[in-house]
């Protein structure tokens, strides 16, 4: 059949011509800044003292801690960071709704990482023109040599994205010299490996079909604009009928701005023309408004013929009211409730994080058996109590009773003639210390009695916590 | 049939010729890149079933070349695990049971390690928390037949109690002082009522008085004078708390009459050095265990 070729379609080469322009330099520098923090972070150095790692963004799998700056998170308090997530998915919300695609366009990995791929390309390649030329040119030597330059740099690129990720997860310093004299973990390797190989072939070769195949965030985001949602919008009412300027100049009046030359389309990275209106494959980065601004001033009309609007604001502008300035846009009140969502959550985690507590206590009963009893008549129930000290400094503590008079404890490391009515340890710096506590009373009594564990820190700092737990009789 | 197809204008893409309500579907073709990957996974596909266990035969699975099954993969990590803690057995059979709290870490691997044999050797009998039951006795207390501190409890674990067919076994036989007419039933109940009376259980009454006696001449060897049982003749305390038959009239009656043997295995036939030492940790830790680092 003969349809059945277009059952599939080959990708069309997409070569952004190079541009100048506000929202151009806004990428660069956006683009400065996340390389900056993905490749920076890892090598700052925070003082936490001898018992904790200095590296200030730290996640320290085998030992199951978070560190970030002054903030260390316990496997327990994982909610800190599904709370980040939230605040990360409200936000996306919130900079949806109030600029549109803005994340595509300026602030996401594959759009970031295929921005610096395609000025690599053009640096080795030329521009636009050039690459349409040598990709049409037949394979000869000097085409495969600038292929391999062009892909060698690519691939250096892609290692060090790949080979920055590790550094998150082991101490940066050490981990670099490890991987180069080749002692490293194997799952550096294989994960520097893995990223490598997905930079290159993702930012090299995928680039848009990324964002309009394989991404679901463009279909959520396309759900979630609004009318009053800041998109990027070719003024239709005032460029059509496109014509060049010479039949423009030939019939006055019956043209409108747009000159159709045609740059807005060859500047777009996803390959697409704005001027169809909004769709899918635009990720708003706004540089088809660069260049259309650039040919509007060479011909002497106003710029924005190509500009952020909203859809209300193109409807009102269709019938003749004038361009609202873009920042105008931002105070609705969606957005605001978005942001007093995100900023609500935002600052009930600072909150929970300054108040929380560094020191807890946990207390299981042993089941089997449930009590046991001793020669003298008392009975005697066990309990494994665990002191987190979340602190990064031993800390000496005292576990007590509250609510079981009489009630008499030692440790394993102790003895029924060593009991007392407090158990005292001391808690290495930033760990668990399980003691198991046998607590005895009398065998005259109710079968069953609450009462909670305390502990209380024994230095200058204090602090205290406590656990309900029972003790029973036959 | 070129005249069927419909094009929409927006798109330039083809419509497909079903509609519902007035909707219609595009029929938007996939990119070639994704067709690729398609094929590339059924080349892996094809590679994964010559490399392992895939097609269903009749009675098992097709092997794969490389020879992997889920029992192999099993028996490796258990290898593995076997040679990781070798070092630790060796160490803890090379270490005196008495010497082991002076060093934690070690202790505490074979506190771990014993927990674990004893779950296989020893519930049958002491139960699963180690508490026992009639006639066998609850691990976790502070009273000991035949000694609480760990050489004591490894002695008794390595030995048995009273095991038939091996010398250095624990021995001591009580006699059965009714049915074998060592005592009329008369003294044995006035003896009871004695054990009751020093157990605090009772009062002393005119029979335990006249069972004092009867106690002096016939039990105190074992269970001396003041009935507080013998560790090297496993006799147990009598004026304590604790019943390994029950402390009741009926059942000391009946242990009297009939004595008690109670038996346990050796285990220095079926188990290393390395287990039983880490089983005389376990046991020592659960709270009764005696000397040694103070337990």
């Amino acid at each position: 059949m003969s349809d059945s070729a277009s059952l599939y379609e080959k990708r069309k080469g997409v070569y952004p011509k190079a541009v100048d322009g506000f929202y151009r330099r806004l990428k660069w520098a956006i683009m400065a800044v996340t390389l900056a923090i993905y490749w920076g972070t890892p090598w700052l150095r925070w003082d936490r003292g001898p018992y904790a790692p200095d590296q200030a963004v730290l996640v320290d799998l085998a030992h199951r801690r978070f560190y970030m700056f002054s903030i260390e998170i316990w496997p327990q308090e994982f909610y800190y960071v599904a709370g980040l997530l939230i605040m990360a998915g409200v936000g996306l919300f919130l900079v949806t709704s109030a600029v549109g695609r803005a994340w595509c366009g300026y602030a996401c990995p594959q759009t970031v990482w295929t921005d610096l791929y395609q000025h690599v390309e053009r640096f080795v390649d030329g521009d636009r023109n050039a690459q349409l030329r040598l990709a049409k040119a037949p394979w000869g030597a000097a085409k495969i040599v600038r292929r391999l330059f062009k892909w060698s740099v690519w691939l250096g690129i892609a290692f060090v994205t790949g080979g920055a990720w590790i550094f998150y997860f082991a101490d940066a310093p050490t981990l670099q010299r490890e991987f180069w004299s080749g002692t490293a973990a194997w799952q550096a390797y294989a994960t520097t490996f893995v990223l490598t190989a997905t930079t290159f072939v993702l930012g090299g070769f995928m680039r848009e079909q990324v964002c309009i195949y394989m991404c679901p965030w463009p279909r959520i985001q396309t759900a979630m604009l609004d009318e009053k949602s800041l998109i990027v919008t070719y003024k239709h009412w005032r460029g059509e009928k496109r014509g060049s300027l010479k039949k423009a100049e030939a019939h006055p009046g019956e043209f409108g701005d747009c000159i159709d030359c045609n740059q807005c389309v060859a500047v777009c990275p996803t390959g697409i023309d704005i001027r169809e209106g909004p769709q899918i494959g635009c990720i708003t980065c706004a540089l088809c408004i660069d260049a259309c601004d650039k040919v509007m001033a060479q011909v002497g009309r106003p710029r924005g013929l190509i500009d952020y609007c909203t859809q209300d604001d193109a409807e009102a502008e269709q019938k003749g009211a004038a361009a609202r300035p873009v920042l105008k846009t931002l105070l609705r009140p969606r957005i605001i409730a978005y942001f007093a969502v995100w900023a609500g959550i935002g600052a009930a985690m600072l909150f929970a994080l300054g108040a929380r507590d560094r020191l807890e206590i946990s207390a299981q009963q042993d089941r089997n058996p449930i009590f046991v009893r001793l020669s003298d008549g008392a009975i005697r129930n066990a309990y494994t109590v665990k002191l987190r000290n979340m602190e990064a400094r031993p800390r000496s503590m005292e576990v007590g009773l509250d609510g079981l008079p009489g009630g008499r404890m030692w440790t394993d490391a102790g003895s029924r003639e060593s009991a007392a009515a407090t158990v005292r340890t001391t808690v290495p710096a930033d760990s668990v210390a399980k003691l198991r506590i046998f607590l005895t009373l009398p065998s005259g009594g109710p079968a069953r009695q609450d009462f909670r564990f305390t502990v209380r820190a024994l230095d200058r700092e204090g602090g205290s916590a406590s656990e309900p737990a029972r003790f029973e009789r036959p | 049939m070129a005249d069927d197809k419909r094009i929409d204008p927006a798109t330039g893409t083809e419509i497909k010729h079903h509609e519902w309500d007035g909707i219609q579907e595009l029929d938007t073709p996939l990119p070639r890149w994704w067709l690729w990957t398609f094929y590339a996974t059924i080349l892996f596909s094809v590679g994964y079933v010559i490399a392992y266990p895939a097609i269903p035969m009749i009675d098992r699975a097709t092997g794969g070349m490389l020879g992997w099954s889920s029992r192999g993969a099993l028996d490796k990590e258990l290898a593995a695990r076997e040679r990781q803690i070798a070092p630790i057995r060796k160490a803890i059979a090379e270490t005196p049971v008495a010497a082991l709290p002076g060093r934690p870490e070690l202790m505490q691997q074979a506190v771990e390690g014993g927990r674990a044999a004893f779950r296989v050797h020893c519930v049958q009998c002491h139960g699963s928390g180690a508490a026992g039951s009639k006639g066998y006795p609850n691990l976790n207390d502070d009273d000991w037949l035949w000694g609480g501190d760990l050489a004591a409890i490894e002695k008794t674990i390595t030995d048995g109690i009273r095991n038939p067919d091996h010398d250095a076994t624990r021995q001591s036989l009580m006699p059965a002082f009714g049915k074998d007419q060592l005592l009329t039933a008369a003294q044995v109940d006035d003896v009871v009522a004695h054990v009751r009376a020093i157990s605090g259980q009772d009062r002393a009454s005119a029979a335990s008085r006249r069972g004092e006696r009867v106690f002096a001449d016939n039990c105190a060897v074992c269970h001396g004078a003041a009935g507080k049982g013998s560790r090297e003749l496993g006799a147990p305390d009598l004026t304590d708390a604790i019943w390994l038959y029950g402390g009741d009239v009926g059942t000391i009656r009946e242990t009297v009459w009939n004595s008690r043997h109670g038996v346990m295995p050796r285990w220095d036939d079926k188990l290393d050095k390395a287990t039983i030492r880490m089983l005389a940790a376990y046991v020592h830790s659960l709270g009764g265990g005696e000397g040694n680092g103070g337990r």
